[in-house]
């Protein structure tokens, strides 16, 4: 992403969507939104179904100067097996400069057909993000806080081609939640090697039956929960040798409005991590988007 | 451009992927499950509580009164007569994946039991 014209453009859009969010109103959906902002669990997007997200990362950075970075995702349930994930990706540097780092398309795919013990989904996602990106979405290999040192100038020289595979190992068990995803990546070139990381995390409501009154304060919208990620290392040298790890406690508020807000401060585990992250997002869900766009299409109704 | 060009796939793969709206072939439901009973049988306010909770998660697919859409069937049916609440706990927690209805295992089990109680109302001998 060279020209300078449409990452200006796409830099506008990320820096409005929380504005634009506010104005899509109709056609709302409610689903049980899970906290994490790191982990995946095995719950998909209903088919049909939109869900647009904006997330925020402030995180602390020594040597250098702090960040926030942004992002704006567009999640869509193909199938009640596929769900499909778009995102652009934004940062601001404190003392240097905004830029646009890049896109990301994720899809997940649950191959069994009913509930296991445990429950696996496959994820690949395609990247194009400069090295500029702070979106610490995830943690692999050796990435350490000082890779986001040099100014943005120099760090959003360098795109990079990544593809990310994740399998998705998730449990419900007596209202909790419990996730675990191995992580394995490639930038795609011949002389970058294979990297691992890891993301897990536990969640549950705060109340696990419903009140019979509609209500926006009620315990059973809140979950709550902790997830943990990091690097090991890469295929070379694998292992917890300069690697970065998280702990961080999540909330997730589940408005009867069909809006989501999640929250998350993180903290660095070692001398290799941004000491502090925190982290916020609002989603809304829209069921029969599919349905809209197939007749705006012209498609079978 | 290449932004352009992977928004372009994601629009043409949005205009082959939805649902159906009769009544899929169910799956085989295990025994164990079927027998199962509601825990929530004798509780006055599950059904209540259950209403709220079809109308947030099950009415955009199923109608608010459950009449059934273009994307999924209605639930005040003889289908709907015949299913143990056992059985209706099982569908509700694992899905007709296949068919388009997503699993609503998330939803932890008293919540399930309580949407169970409601669909119960809906089928009950008038």
């Amino acid at each position: 992403m060279s020209a300078g014209v449409s990452s200006h453009t796409l830099l506008w859009v990320l820096r409005l969507a929380p504005v634009g969010l506010l104005f899509l109103l109709s056609g709302a959906a409610h689903s049980q939104e899970s906290p994490y902002i790191v982990t995946y669990d095995h719950h998909l997007e209903e088919p049909g179904s939109l869900e647009i997200e904006y997330f925020s990362t402030f995180g602390t950075q020594t040597p250098g100067n702090d960040f926030h970075a942004f992002w704006i995702e567009f999640e869509y349930g193909l199938k009640a097996w596929w769900t499909t994930e778009f995102y652009l990706d934004a940062q601001t540097t404190f003392h240097d400069s905004t830029v646009f780092t890049g896109f990301r398309w994720e899809n997940r795919i649950r191959p069994l057909r009913t509930e296991h013990f445990i429950n696996p989904v496959f994820y690949i996602e395609y990247e194009n993000l400069t090295e500029a990106d702070k979106t610490i979405k995830e943690v692999e290999g050796h990435d350490v806080a000082a890779d986001f040192a040099p100014p943005n100038s120099e760090l959003r020289a360098t795109w990079e081609h990544e593809l990310e595979f994740k399998l998705i190992l998730s449990k419900d068990f007596r209202g909790f939640n419990i996730a675990l995803n191995p992580i394995a990546s490639k930038v795609l070139l011949p002389s970058e090697p294979w990297e691992f990381g890891y993301a897990l995390g536990i969640s549950r409501p705060l109340a696990l039956k419903a009140s019979t009154r509609r209500c926006t304060l009620c315990a059973e919208n809140f979950i709550v929960g902790a997830e943990m990620y990091g690097g090991l290392g890469d295929i070379e040298s694998l292992g917890l040798h300069e690697t970065s790890h998280y702990l961080a406690p999540v909330v997730a508020w589940n408005l009867p409005s069909s809006w989501t807000i999640r929250f998350s401060p993180g903290f660095g585990l070692n001398g290799n991590s941004h000491g502090f992250l925190l982290r916020w997002g609002v989603s809304r869900e829209f069921s029969g988007f599919g349905e809209v766009l197939r007749s705006l299409l012209g498609g079978r109704p | 451009m290449k932004i352009i060009a992977a928004l372009l796939a994601i629009a043409g793969i949005f205009l082959f992927g939805q649902g159906k709206s009769s009544w899929p072939a169910l799956p085989e439901i295990p025994a164990s499950a079927r027998s199962r009973s509601n825990p929530l049988a004798n509780n006055p306010d599950a059904p209540v509580a259950g209403q709220k909770l079809f109308e947030q998660h099950c009415s955009t697919c199923h109608g608010k009164a459950a009449e059934g859409s273009r994307k999924a069937p209605g639930l005040e049916n003889e289908t709907m007569r015949h299913l143990s609440e056992g059985e209706l706990f099982w569908i509700l927690t694992n899905g007709v994946v296949r068919h388009g209805m997503p699993s609503w295992s998330q939803l932890p089990e008293p919540q399930r039991w309580q949407i169970v109680s409601y669909l119960g109302t809906l089928n009950s001998p008038h």
